[in-house]
């Protein structure tokens, strides 16, 4: 064969070779890469920026025609804009750019200016400084507060002690204590007795309403009611004195700090989440408290209208669900694909079925709502209320939105993809695997029992990682069925039956929508976005990823020969 | 071919009576007929006896209806939409197709092991102590014994008694269709069904189940399928030649094969046709 080197390929023998068709797959694939890649990292960079300690600026700022004056606060970010729209928004600018340089602050000290973020045109920005003593406290009200610390008040009194930090700093830790203790009792104690008040109460009413009880039995019971009662109320006197008690501790201390136009201002301990001085910080220190941070984000309760503080309900209520989901929708799903599959006649009627639940897959998750809303809400649990729970009625307990249904409407959501998996598992199970067992003497239930599920379980699973990835990330339907902007309590605690599926819960999704569209304060809730959607996705990939490594051990156990 | 046609439902039925004596027989075939979906007949009235303790052999040509024959004796069949039988198979002076015949248990008299090794995807030992375990066998150390005693028996002991908890999968074709002989024989069946037992695997492998088979048959009825007719030759004791559904001739294997009744029975084991 002629070898010639310089013989220059035509395109048409080019696209013959099936070069350009692997170059189309690659950069297909390569983009899908570069995709969810750079997904996870504008979610990663702008979502967890916010938990840095970031150095506080000081500067004064003159703007033509007016008199200077000092800002303080966080640089969040600085954009380029065109001069016309500064001249239309009011600013007097006297520069001959087009374009000009403005900075957004974060100022904090929402009690004393107003707004937490301010923008600031950089040319008029002089004397640029980062003060050691400048310092940013976190508070439980009324967002950051930036400034320095003049002094420290006892029960009024100032104090003068050698190390005004440390002593501070002491202080905040008292207090922090004292705040924790207060929410054991607070939400712990008072709340399991206000739950068995409120059970005593039920049972009271339920006592009244059932007429079948003779008249010596209801007095026994009622004054059973009333003892039990009474013992709660003691128990709660007792509570009540301890907190009081507390609160007067927790409000002892306060200090006063100058803002940075000068003015000063008292707070009390008690509101006082943390307190840093970034600027005198190192890089080992500041990550040390960049963690604390997100600890606290993953770990908290929110604040403020969700805009502060952590996420652990949303991720709790996130994880309950999905699990609540699996556990109604697998069991379910696996029996219906198995009559499916092998007991049902083969026929018209199994193809139309088939159809069926092919097109339910298809069917808008929203529509799911409204017919959890109409279906389990409306109907079923106003049954159950009525059958039930009548004591408690008018006001509902399975006839409103909460855990139950949001699970069940989610597991019906999924249930199609849990049937064809399946149906796709036992299809594969080699028919010479059920000759064999049957052959042996096993009943048909026998070998679908022993060989045959076993054998289709990754399929299974499979099924299962559909359902969880496409119901961990349902947000519409959960609106209409239980999904709160805020829950006051957990649906899984110590007040016995332990797992409240009537509660309300929130949901990592919803709490998205909720900071980013219904806050008040967009700016300092724009970071928890970010944050809160990439936790999403690390807690769905995390929910898979179990499933996946279940799924290949089972694969590994029941791998089947190729027959 | 057309001389073959005329004479075989004449020369067929004559001569399927052998001189065994009744209780000898382990299973006798009377004017069974099957059909598929639809009515197509895939046997015809066949009859015969399979003698106890003996091995037989089917032999024919593919889709001569020798493994549907085989698949009759336990029912097998019934797993196969729309097929229907007539005549019946006694066993025991019992007919298997009676009503209120229990097929599951029917299967544990009488085993069998098909063309291709189907382990299942369990331990060695869970593959054996399976039949076992159906019948409600829990007891660790009657499983044991029993495990120990079939894989002795299917001549496979020496070779997995240290990976007895090892997936059976991982075994070579050959040993895992000893393992399914091994599990058969643990639920102790009065017959045993081979279904082109040795068709999947290499020569040695064929041979050691060919030994093995020449072992069982002191203590099983064995009756065996096979397109390899030096394989009847080796192993069966009587050999049944099937044709187009149809009993052709069953004799003594000898007699089948050094002096055959018909002139189809040579042709084709002559190798002429099929």
């Amino acid at each position: 064969m002629e070898i010639n080197k310089d013989k220059k390929i035509t395109l048409k023998e080019w696209v013959r070779s099936g070069d350009p068709y692997v170059w189309i797959n690659a950069s297909a694939v390569s983009i899908s890469v570069v995709a969810v890649v750079g997904l996870l990292l504008l979610l990663a960079v702008r979502g967890f920026g916010h938990f840095w300690p970031a150095d506080v600026m000081e500067a004064e700022y003159t703007l033509p025609g007016s008199e200077s004056y000092t800002v303080v606060g966080e640089l969040v970010e600085t954009e380029s804009v065109p001069l016309e729209q500064l001249l239309s928004a009011g600013f007097k600018i006297d520069s001959g750019e087009a374009f000009i340089d403005r900075s957004l602050l974060k100022q904090g000290n929402r009690d004393v200016t107003g707004t937490d973020f301010v923008w600031v045109i950089e040319d008029y920005l002089s004397e640029k400084r980062f003060p050691d003593q400048l310092m940013t406290i976190e508070r439980r009200e009324w967002g950051n507060f930036y400034g320095y610390l003049k002094a420290i008040k006892k029960n009024d009194a100032v104090q003068s002690p050698t190390n005004l930090w440390e002593d501070f700093q002491q202080r905040i830790e008292r207090v922090l204590l004292i705040h924790s203790q207060i929410k054991e009792i607070e939400k712990g104690d008072i709340g399991s007795i206000n739950y068995q008040l409120e059970r005593l109460r039920l049972s009271e009413r339920g006592l009244a309403l059932d007429d079948s009880v003779p008249a010596a039995a209801r007095a026994a019971r009622m004054l059973d009611i009333e003892s039990e009662r009474a013992q709660h109320q003691q128990a709660y006197g007792v509570l009540q004195k301890k907190l009081a008690e507390y609160y007067e501790q927790i409000s002892r201390d306060s200090f006063t700090a100058v803002t940075m136009d000068g003015t000063s201002v008292e707070i009390k301990f008690s509101d006082v989440v943390q307190a840093y001085q970034a600027n005198r910080m190192g890089p080992a220190e500041k990550s040390l408290l960049y963690v604390k941070k997100f600890w606290e984000f993953l770990s908290d309760e929110p604040r403020e209208a969700n805009t502060e503080g952590g996420i652990f309900p949303a991720i709790f209520g996130t994880v309950m669900m999905v699990m609540l989901m699996s556990i109604m929708v697998t069991p379910f799903g696996v029996v219906a694909a198995v009559y499916l599959r092998e007991y049902a006649k083969q026929g018209l009627m199994t193809r139309i079925v088939r159809i069926a639940v092919n097109n339910l897959a298809g069917v808008p998750s929203i529509v799911y709502g409204v017919f959890g809303l109409g279906f389990f809400i409306y109907f079923l649990g106003s049954e159950i209320d009525e059958v039930l729970f009548s004591a408690a009625l008018p006001a509902p307990t399975f006839g409103t939105p909460g855990l139950l249904w949001a699970s069940l409407t989610l597991a019906l959501l999924t249930l199609p993809v849990v049937i064809v998996a399946t149906e796709e598992g036992l299809s594969r199970i080699p028919k010479a695997l059920r000759e064999g067992s049957l052959a042996l003497g096993a009943t048909k239930a026998e070998t679908l029992w022993r060989v045959v599920i076993p054998m289709a379980s990754p399929a299974m699973m499979t099924g299962l990682i559909l359902a969880v990835a496409r119901a961990a990330g349902e947000v519409a339907p959960l609106m209409l069925v239980g999904v709160v902007k805020l829950a006051p309590s957990l649906p899984l605690n110590g007040n016995y039956p332990y797992i409240h599926l009537d509660q309300k819960f929130m949901h990592l999704g919803f709490h998205i929508y909720d900071v980013g569209f219904q806050s008040p304060n967009v700016e300092s809730a724009r970071p928890l976005v970010y944050a809160t959607a990439l936790l999403l996705v690390v807690i769905i990939a995390l929910l898979n990823f179990s499933a996946v490594a279940l799924r290949n051990r089972l694969r590994e156990k029941y791998k089947a020969l190729d027959m | 071919m057309k001389t073959h046609a005329i004479d075989l439902d004449s020369m067929g039925r004559k001569q399927q009576s052998l001189d065994i004596s009744d209780e000898d027989i382990s299973l006798s075939v009377r004017n069974l007929n099957l059909y598929y979906e639809g009515r197509k007949q895939a046997l015809y009235d066949v009859s015969l006896e399979i003698p106890k303790q003996r091995v037989t052999a089917f032999i024919g040509p593919s889709g001569c209806g020798k493994s549907t024959l085989l698949r009759c004796f336990n029912r097998m069949n019934d797993l196969v939409d729309g097929c229907e039988i007539d005549g019946g198979i006694f066993l025991d002076d019992e007919n298997i197709y009676q009503r209120g015949v229990d097929a599951a248990s029917l299967r544990r008299r009488i085993g069998m092991v098909f063309q291709k090794p189907n382990p299942f995807p369990k331990t060695i030992y869970e593959n054996v102590a399976y039949g076992l375990r159906i019948q409600g066998v829990n007891k660790k150390r009657v499983l044991d014994e029993a495990v120990e005693k079939s894989l002795r028996q299917a001549a496979l002991w020496d070779e997995v008694k240290d990976r007895l908890h090892d997936s059976a999968l991982g075994m070579s074709g050959g040993q895992q269709q000893r393992l399914v002989i091994a599990r058969t024989i643990a639920i102790e069946p009065e017959v045993l069904l081979l279904d082109e037992p040795a068709s999947a695997l290499d020569p040695i492998s064929t041979l050691k189940i060919e030994e093995l088979i020449y072992e069982l048959k002191s203590k099983y009825t064995i009756v065996i399928v096979t397109h390899n007719m030096q394989q009847a030759a080796r192993v069966s004791d009587y050999t049944a030649f099937l044709y187009m559904g149809k009993l052709i001739e069953f004799d003594t294997t000898d007699t089948l094969f050094t002096n055959p009744r018909l002139k189809q029975t040579e042709d084709y084991i002559t190798g002429r046709y099929g």
